[in-house]
């Protein structure tokens, strides 16, 4: 970890300066912006953990982000909300009404939970079977969301969420997820899975105990996406299972490969980059609809961009912008270099 | 008996479909060991090619080739813009190009389209119904069944009978000696991926020919279909893709048959678990296929 306190730092210091600079701004758009920035961070650092660490793709983490937004939903909505929002839900969790921070930690564990439980065996895959099985798992937790009325309202919106997320709230949580995900990097159970990402053979040879390693990262991804998922319920308030799946799936993979899975600063930068193209790209978006130029609406547009950036990003660099090292380790390694010179 | 004959109907063409699905996306994988996130957008790229020319006032036949002609160019497409730029470096990029390339073309369609369902032509005996041992079955679930049947048999001559096939098969199971003895890597990878479409192209005609309009998300059930069949059969046998299509009908018709009714919104998670655990007890699938090359 001590290695990485210039990274730390650094990538810190960007999270602490966007928030200052929304306050200072004050626009209620951009405060929205830079929330919505900072649970994409936590989302994608939770992916990081597990992609980066492991090398393996998985397109379920949106699935456990979903299972942190409906768990703190259910423990949350004010108890005399609950006939109108859960109609059908189960007489013991009618009256329970816990506080909204508890339930954005409780959403996190649970989502951790339910990970730990079914994704042992899963952790044995590697290459095609790995993606295909984390793919289907996606499948069976949209699947249960959107079925799963009594406790979830089935495909229709479920809403009546207290608000509680506010932009320091969710930077201070981004910032620790930072701090976490450079930590695991550099513990043991990092070291060893990283050993196995890079050659599986021998780092089994060597001992590691690779699907053990393999699910220890991603009990801790889930919790990142659960907690980023319940911090997103308590901003956006209402939400239906449609919100945890393919296109969401493509927007967080987006960001981290573009910035580049292997490292914690590609997953920061790439948040940061792909919100503001994102951000922009729909004001272009909104801008031709309410200019009415075409005849139907503009719809896909930022998606299609954002598509054709990915495929150039891994056809030019395929690790993304920051694909081996840390910025802070970049950084010093020139400073040393144009020392060297002198 | 005549519920038995519907059921063994319903089975063979649902099967029949799901193979040509399953066969389009294994033919792929088992020559590259890499999976082709945008496979069902070819079947989307069909629909609306048939949109599209729906305007012209030709014969159904005639705009259901130029369809199926279209959507084998976007398989080489897939080919040339998703695969060959990052098929040497890594199993992952590769992956998420195809996964980008499928978003991408979905998202075209929306915006150069739109995100309603539009209509496409359908020749006359799609809606017919016509009795059958005395089984009254829509046409077009016989026209499945012998589409399937002229298909597989076509595919499987060309495997089996021509320099294209033989080479095909030999690249998928080893495909560096196969290169050292003179296949050309890059034509028989864009072949696997024309075929795919071709496939793909079929197999929209008759899917498309259940619903009677196209939507962007189209592409999604097949893949996801394909997916399971082939998981279930066996990634790299053709045999098994076929195998895994129609046990996937006959699981799929028998949960329909069978299951309540409370109980049958939940038969994708059913399926889908079935798969994780086929995979984790069998990870080749039902049927072996050739032994592992080395991926290029």
């Amino acid at each position: 970890m001590t290695r990485h306190f210039l990274t730390a730092a650094i990538l810190i210091g960007l999270i602490v300066a966007l928030v200052v600079a929304t306050e200072i701004i004050g626009v209620r758009l951009y405060t929205r912006i830079a929330l919505n920035l900072c649970i994409g961070l936590i989302l994608v650092l939770g992916l990081q953990v597990f992609m980066g660490n492991s090398g393996i793709l998985s397109f379920a983490h949106i699935g456990f982000m979903g299972i942190g937004a409906y768990t703190t939903a259910v423990l949350t909505i004010p108890a005399r909300m609950k006939g109108m929002a859960l109609p059908d839900l189960y007489p013991f969790l009618v009256d329970v009404q816990i506080s909204p921070y508890l339930g954005i930690l409780i959403g996190g564990l649970m989502a951790a939970t339910v990970a730990a439980a079914v994704s042992y065996p899963l952790m044995r895959l590697s290459d095609a079977a790995a993606v295909i099985t984390s793919f289907a798992l996606l499948m069976v937790l949209h699947t249960v969301m959107t079925n799963w009325s009594a406790l979830t309202n089935g495909p229709r919106t479920l809403f009546g969420l207290p608000k509680a997320t506010d932009l320091p709230m969710a930077a201070g949580v981004a910032i620790l997820a930072v701090i976490a995900a450079l930590a695991f990097k550099e513990s043991r159970t990092g070291l060893l899975l990283r050993a196995s990402r890079d050659d599986e053979v021998a780092a089994g040879a060597m001992g590691a105990h690779i699907p053990h390693l393999r699910w220890r990262a991603f009990v801790l991804s889930a919790l990142f996406a659960g907690i980023g998922g319940a911090l997103w319920g308590h901003f956006i308030t209402s939400f239906s299972p449609r919100a945890f799946y393919l296109k969401e799936t493509f927007v967080i993979l987006g960001m981290l490969v573009i910035g580049g899975a292997n490292t914690v600063t590609g997953a920061v930068i790439g948040a940061f980059i792909v919100t503001a193209a994102f951000e922009t790209l729909r004001a272009v978006e909104g801008a031709l609809n309410r200019a009415q130029i075409f005849s139907e609406q503009v719809v896909g547009l930022t998606e299609v961009v954002l598509a054709m950036a990915m495929i150039a990003v891994l056809s030019l660099r395929p690790g993304g912008l920051f694909s081996t090292r840390e910025i802070g380790t970049l950084l010093l390694r020139r400073a040393r270099q144009r020392e060297d010179k002198e | 008996m005549t519920a038995f004959i519907q059921f063994v109907i319903d089975v063979l063409s649902l099967g029949g479909a799901y193979a040509l699905m399953a066969l389009g996306l294994v033919i792929v994988y088992g020559i590259l060991k890499l999976v082709n996130f945008a496979y069902g957008e070819l079947i989307m790229v069909a629909g609306y090619t048939m949109y599209l020319v729906s305007g012209s006032g030709l014969p159904w036949l005639v705009m259901a080739m130029v369809a199926v002609m279209m959507s084998i160019l976007a398989g080489i497409a897939t080919d040339y813009i998703a695969f060959r730029p990052v098929r040497a470096k890594s199993v992952t990029a590769v992956l998420i190009t195809s996964f980008a390339f499928s978003t991408l073309l979905q998202n075209a369609a929306l915006l150069f389209i739109s995100p309603r369902p539009r209509n496409v032509p359908l020749p006359e005996v799609f809606s017919n119904t016509v009795e059958f041992a005395g089984v009254i079955t829509p046409a077009r679930n016989l026209i499945t069944i012998a589409t399937a049947v002229v298909m597989l048999t076509l595919f499987a001559w060309l495997m089996q009978r021509t320099v294209l096939g033989i080479a095909m098969r030999a690249a998928a199971t080893n495909f560096t000696m196969a290169r050292m003895l003179g296949v050309p890597a890059n034509l028989i990878i864009s072949s696997a991926f024309a075929i795919s479409g071709l496939m793909a192209g079929v197999v929209s005609m008759l899917w498309i020919g259940r619903i009677g309009a196209v939507v962007p998300g189209i592409g999604l059930e097949p893949l996801l279909i394909a997916f399971i069949a082939t998981v279930i059969g066996g990634m790299r046998s053709l045999q098994g893709a076929v195998l895994g299509g129609f046990l996937l009908a006959f699981i799929d018709t028998g949960l329909n048959y069978t299951l309540p009714q409370d109980l049958l919104k939940f038969r994708d998670a059913f399926t889908f678990s079935l798969v994780i655990l086929i995979l984790l007890w069998r990870p080749q699938g039902l049927l072996k296929g050739p032994a592992t090359g080395q991926r290029t």
